[in-house]
């Protein structure tokens, strides 16, 4: 049965969710990594592994969503919360280019008072210094939106005008309301979060999508997740990678034991399978370090993100994995594949060495 | 399921692995050299299972380090100190007692016991170490000493290596560990261990000891100056050893961490080259029958993934590890015995809490 499934996956035919969950309890997880890795290199170069060059911005820390899992926000009035000013931005933003860098990851908390013309100012700033901003993400978009009074629609359709050039997948979580409901019960619901992306792609801007586990969530709902990506990239085919990553406990309210890196390599193998329509599966460094997003490269991931420049969020969580660019070329080359710098869409820059 | 291979020339390893034909020199060499991580690794689980099935063993022990003073200074240490280096220690036999004391409610079935080369430690010293564990715990398996250790007490005690091991025994020692071996080329040797005994001697012992009935494991440092082939050959020496005495009981890859030696400017193994090493020496040591993945110098992260890579033990609590942390070592200094539990089954293994010699222990 494992063997089926696998071979029909391999040969490029779509399994179903039943067959994946079927694969998750029963399939061997070196079977499992090697039909990944067998279809990553069909679908994409199999000597490359590619990775950006970027710096996360986090343009604020004031959030009223609250979730359980972020040890990153302050609560509005709260001690120590921010909103960045232009020179903090044109000093990041000229360091980042400074060391090849081509875009700018820019994310931030539900600030309950900014105004559209905030983040219209923030974008443009942003833009005059010529560099791809990939920001925002649909609980931000459907914040702002509502703020507003507006239509998701008309706020990207603004965003787009101010320099925005693609949108992160964060926020999904897992996309699964009652499990949302639990963990970030104020932040857009499942099926707000899957409308963003695809009013995003229907204006043209290219999305990744994400999905952190290992908290409360069953295994079927891991596949459930995957399944409403998988179905909406069919309408759209605007998702450019899926971006697994697994919780991290220190300093949030949900009391969990971190996801094994068994249990990742695991899940990222089986996303590398069910999700047939995405060509790009991203390792995670920031969660995982360097030796497990190393191994990651041959369980069906091709991609190493990027090099972060700046990362709060994840190190609010004490967790603390910095991997500078020497650092991330010879891990991909000691792997046995070639480095290559790429943009958000993909596209090779060059090849690093 | 049969493996399926990117490179196909693997399909010959595995034709030998599987009608149990031995290895060969260049087979080792080619399972190093080969892009195919995940086809070598299937042929390294397919050995593995056929040893151990899905049991992935641990255990409960602690590890106790009399002294770092060291006449030996390998370039790879970050442990050793000299006699007035800041830091150094020698451990009185109150020492001993008070570390065994403190852990004393924990059910501790091994004690780990290795130290540095201490020159004002008679050899009467080595002796009282062995008594006063087992007056503390005289339950425990004392696992004690590496062939460096050996070959220093029959230096400065005038006896035999065969006389040593003896009188070790009888008070109180059951087992080695399989540390000193370092990497058994006469040349890494002499670039950076010149003081240690070199491979002659280290597998001069280790015959010696296993020939009187001591069983130990063997270990193979990788990740600094040495070369695949000084690798292969390590594995071959080890292989023939144990085709004449049966005396190993695990190998050990012990991945090189290099801060505060003399060689920091080696960066840090990559995952891999760490599971190489796993794979390869599951397929040339044929006869070794387990191997573990030492989560203190892999991470727990990679120990645990390397269970499905070749390795079948995870070593075990430890509660205090010190050398490779004076090396910048990343991990925990030990775990609880529930974590070692939590590792091995998450990863789809059956945990089997074991003694020193790997005979099961029962709950309790």
């Amino acid at each position: 049965m494992t063997k089926d499934i696998l071979n029909k996956a391999l040969e490029g035919q779509r399994i179903l969710g039943e067959e994946a969950l079927f694969l998750y309890d029963n399939a061997d997880l070196l079977t499992l990594g090697t039909f990944a890795n067998l279809i990553r290199n069909k679908k994409t170069d199999k000597n490359q592994v590619t990775f950006v060059i970027d710096r996360n911005i986090n343009y604020t820390n004031i959030c009223i969503s609250g979730c359980k899992f972020c040890a990153f926000y302050k609560n509005p009035g709260e001690e120590g919360g921010y909103w960045i000013t232009e020179k903090e931005l044109e000093q990041k933003i000229n360091e980042t280019k400074e060391v090849g860098g081509t875009q700018i990851l820019l994310q931030g908390g539900l600030h309950p008072d900014k105004k559209l013309n905030d983040y219209v100012k923030l974008l443009k700033y942003m833009k005059s210094f010529d560099i791809h901003i990939h920001g925002f993400s649909p609980p931000e978009i459907s914040h702002i939106a509502e703020l507003e009074n507006m239509s998701v629609k008309d706020v990207l359709k603004v965003f787009i005008d101010s320099g925005l050039g693609s949108i992160p997948g964060g926020g999904a979580e897992i996309l699964v309301n009652e499990i949302r409901q639990k963990i970030s019960p104020n932040k857009c619901n499942a099926d707000k979060w899957l409308d963003v992306m695809e009013d995003a792609h229907s204006l043209g801007l290219k999305t990744t999508a994400t999905m952190m586990f290992g908290h409360i969530e069953k295994k079927e709902d891991i596949i459930e997740h995957m399944e409403r990506l998988r179905q909406l990239q069919d309408k759209t085919k605007g998702f450019t990678a899926f971006i697994p990553w697994t919780f991290q406990p220190a300093n949030t309210k949900i009391k969990s034991t971190t996801v094994t890196s068994a249990e990742y390599l695991r899940v990222l193998a089986l996303a590398r399978i069910f999700l047939d329509n995405f060509d790009n599966i991203q390792a995670s460094w920031v969660t995982q370090g360097s030796k497990i997003a190393q191994t990651a490269l041959f369980f069906g991931a091709n991609d190493l993100g990027s090099t972060m420049i700046e990362e709060n969020v994840v190190k609010a969580a004490d967790i603390d994995f910095r991997l500078p660019m020497d650092e991330m070329i010879r891990l991909v080359q000691t792997a046995g594949f070639e480095p290559w710098q790429r943009d958000c869409f993909y596209n090779r820059i060059k090849k690093l060495d | 399921m049969e493996p399926i291979f990117i490179d196909d020339k693997l399909n010959k390893i595995y034709e030998k692995v599987k009608n149990k034909v031995r290895l060969d020199f260049d087979d080792g060499l080619y399972l190093y050299e080969t892009k195919d991580l995940m086809g070598a690794g299937q042929i390294a689980n397919c050995k593995r299972q056929s040893l151990h099935g899905k049991k992935s063993f641990f255990i409960y022990n602690q590890h106790l380090n009399y002294t770092n003073i060291c006449r030996n200074r390998c370039l790879f240490c970050a442990y050793a100190k000299d006699y007035c280096d800041n830091g150094s220690y020698q451990y009185t036999m109150e020492d001993v007692e008070k570390e065994l004391t403190e852990k004393f409610d924990e059910p501790v079935n091994e004690i780990h016991m290795v130290g540095g080369l201490n020159e004002a430690l008679p050899y009467g010293y080595y002796i009282d170490l062995l008594k006063t564990i087992k007056k503390v715990r005289p339950n425990v398996t004392i696992k004690a000493f590496t062939a460096v250790e050996i070959d220093h007490l029959s230096n400065i005690s005038g006896k035999s290596v065969e006389d040593v091991i003896n009188e070790l025994r009888e008070n109180g020692l059951e087992m080695m560990p399989g540390g000193g071996a370092e990497i058994l080329s006469y040349r890494v040797h002499k670039k950076l261990f010149p003081r240690k005994i070199n491979k002659d001697r280290w597998l001069e012992i280790i015959e010696k000891v296993h020939n009187s009935g001591i069983t130990t494991n063997c270990t193979m440092l990788y990740g600094h100056i040495e070369t695949v082939e000084e690798k292969v050959q390590h594995l071959v020496y080890l292989r023939d050893l144990q085709d004449r005495t049966n005396g190993f009981t695990a190998f050990i890859p012990l991945a090189f961490h290099s801060e505060n030696t003399r060689l920091s400017h080696i960066k840090e193994t990559t995952a891999f080259e760490d599971l190489k090493n796993i794979i390869v020496s599951r397929l040339m040591l044929d006869n070794v029958p387990h191997i573990k993945a030492y989560w203190v110098m892999l991470g727990e992260k990679l120990a645990q993934t390397a269970l499905h890579f070749g390795a079948d033990d995870l070593d075990g609590t430890i509660l205090k590890e010190k050398i490779t942390h004076s090396a910048g070592a990343k991990s925990a200094v030990g775990h609880a015995k529930e974590t070692m539990i939590r590792l091995i089954e998450k990863a789809g293994m059956t945990a089997v809490e074991r003694d020193a010699f790997y005979n099961e222990v029962k709950a309790g």
